[in-house]
């Protein structure tokens, strides 16, 4: 279970909170949405409940331990840009492998295909490139998947071919997923709950 | 404005020693846009649609082939004249931050873009900062530097960069990709402005809910070829499209019905015939004899024996 805890942020002193006393808790395979428009702090929670940016107030709890700071983390963001997300010198089997060695039924599942491992990140679309930082995120650590915007990158076909292959997985795994997105219909598709606090 | 007919680009890279292998990312592509035109093109993530732009403005990486012809207001594209043409006549809204320089102020890039298609120095200042108001960008935006830009306001940059200056052909890749609904009417209503001002807009999208806001006309591009060409008006949900590839895209859109009719992957490896074939119930021997070229129906093209 992930848990956030009167969480507060902002971007130096001076600057306006983008979420105070925010509280949070994902169940193990509870799906969540949050919506809201551009520049409203969105990816930052995404960012704090990963361990990214360390909140000025409140803590992130995972099964009711402050989230760790060293090995696996738990809880996994896959961001808005895939291309900002990997090392751009290493090839695709690198930083597929750089966790643990993926099982073959989840890289069917998520269409990987093989002749892409020998390819440099700047080589796949921004969808083949998504695809591949899931799959790096899905290791047998993982509870939690933080999913900031991850399919606005595709069309509508891989869309629906990534959404059900991971709703599958979280099912089995039991994992908490959060969806952020502007796309209001997606979000009422895949969240059973939906937390308005960005919105307006 | 813009005419494309039958471009195809594929890629050569060394394998083992000098083996040469080619991969093929575009086999025939076909298109047109006129003055004053909206020409969204959608398609699946990674069938090209980005190298698409990239060969309208000439920066293909060196390995790559283009076969095909190109013209831009009646005039063959040759590659000395793209070079002339690119950033000043041509301009491109790009699809990720990437395409920003991270050690740059802001609005330094755009007073740049400004300068390098044509606006004079004197009046650069003015039209940047006109440039920022008008994508809803606060003034001090323009001393951040790019990695502290949220997603939306970076594509606003982007798209800021583009129009700064007099191209009339604008190629939008992505433009709404990450931005809210509100930005995105935004962003697709200056797209629209600037088409009916008489520039020519290509869309490149794989947003077909946000192509059809502004476009007038949608091609719908998968596994390396042109599949249809439907006007806007087409996608309204009562059986006016041609092609199952189109249909099944419509259906996969979470508003309505989140349904995946076939593999999002179609690969253009199998043997001649008709890549759908296995996911078409009109499918006969012909399908799987040939690949079809484009045929007019019903005032849009498709690619198809039977529709």
């Amino acid at each position: 279970m992930l848990e956030g805890r009167k969480l507060a942020f902002r971007y130096g002193e001076e600057r306006e909170w983008l979420f105070k006393d925010f509280d949070l808790r994902i169940a193990p395979g509870e799906i969540v949405g949050i919506p809201g428009p551009s520049g409203r702090g969105k990816s930052t929670l995404a960012k704090v409940l990963s361990g990214y940016l360390i909140p000025q107030e409140g803590s992130v709890f995972v099964d009711g331990r402050p989230l760790s700071t060293s090995g696996c983390c738990p809880v996994q963001l896959l961001f808005q840009h895939p291309q900002l997300a990997v090392n751009p010198r290493w090839k695709i089997e690198a930083i597929m492998r750089e966790s643990e060695e993926p099982p073959p039924e989840l890289l069917r599942g998520l269409a990987i295909d093989p002749s892409w491992l020998g390819r440099y990140p700047h080589e796949l679309s921004g969808g083949e490139l998504q695809r591949v930082c899931l799959v790096r995120a899905l290791g047998s650590q993982t509870r939690c998947l933080l999913c900031d915007e991850m399919t606005s990158m595709l069309d509508s076909l891989t869309q629906v071919s990534i959404w059900r292959t991971l709703l599958n997985i979280a099912r089995q795994r039991e994992l908490g997923l959060i969806v952020i997105s502007h796309d209001y219909a997606l979000l009422k598709k895949l969240c059973a709950r939906i937390i308005p606090y960005f919105e307006d | 404005m813009l005419d494309v007919h039958d471009l195809s680009i594929s890629f050569s890279s060394y394998t083992l020693g000098l083996k040469k292998k080619e991969v093929c990312a575009i086999r025939s592509l076909d298109l047109r846009i006129a003055p004053g035109e909206i020409m969204a093109v959608v398609g699946q993530s990674g069938a090209g649609k980005s190298l698409l732009a990239h060969a309208l403005l000439g920066i293909l990486p060196p390995n790559a082939k283009v076969s095909g012809s190109l013209f831009f207001k009646s005039r063959p594209l040759t590659a000395e004249r793209l070079t002339d043409l690119r950033g000043s006549q041509i301009a491109l809204i790009p699809q990720s931050v990437t395409y920003l320089n991270p050690l740059l102020r802001v609005g330094t890039q755009v007073a740049r873009a400004a300068r390098l298609s044509g606006v004079s120095r004197d009046e650069t200042p003015p039209v940047v900062r006109r440039a920022f108001a008008r994508y809803l960008l606060d003034k001090e935006v323009a001393d951040w530097f790019p990695f502290q830009l949220s997603g939306g306001m970076a594509r606003r940059v982007l798209t800021a960069t583009a129009t700064v200056g007099k191209a009339d052909l604008l190629l939008a890749d992505e433009p709404t990709n990450g931005l809210d609904s509100a930005a995105a009417g935004e962003a697709l209503g200056h797209l629209r402005e600037l088409a009916d001002t008489g520039k020519a807009v290509l869309l490149i999208t794989h947003d077909i809910k946000a192509a059809l806001q502004v476009a007038d006309k949608v091609t719908v591009f998968c596994a390396g070829n042109s599949v249809e060409v439907a006007a806007a008006e087409d996608f309204n949900g009562h059986g006016r499209l041609r092609h199952p590839y189109t249909k099944a895209l419509w259906n996969a859109l979470p508003a309505n019905g989140f349904r995946m009719a076939m593999p999002p992957v179609i690969t253009s490896s199998q043997n001649d015939g008709c890549l759908f074939r296995l996911y078409c119930h009109k499918q006969d021997s012909l399908c799987g004899k040939r690949l079809p070229g484009l045929r007019n129906t019903n005032g849009g093209w498709v690619r198809c024996h039977h529709a």
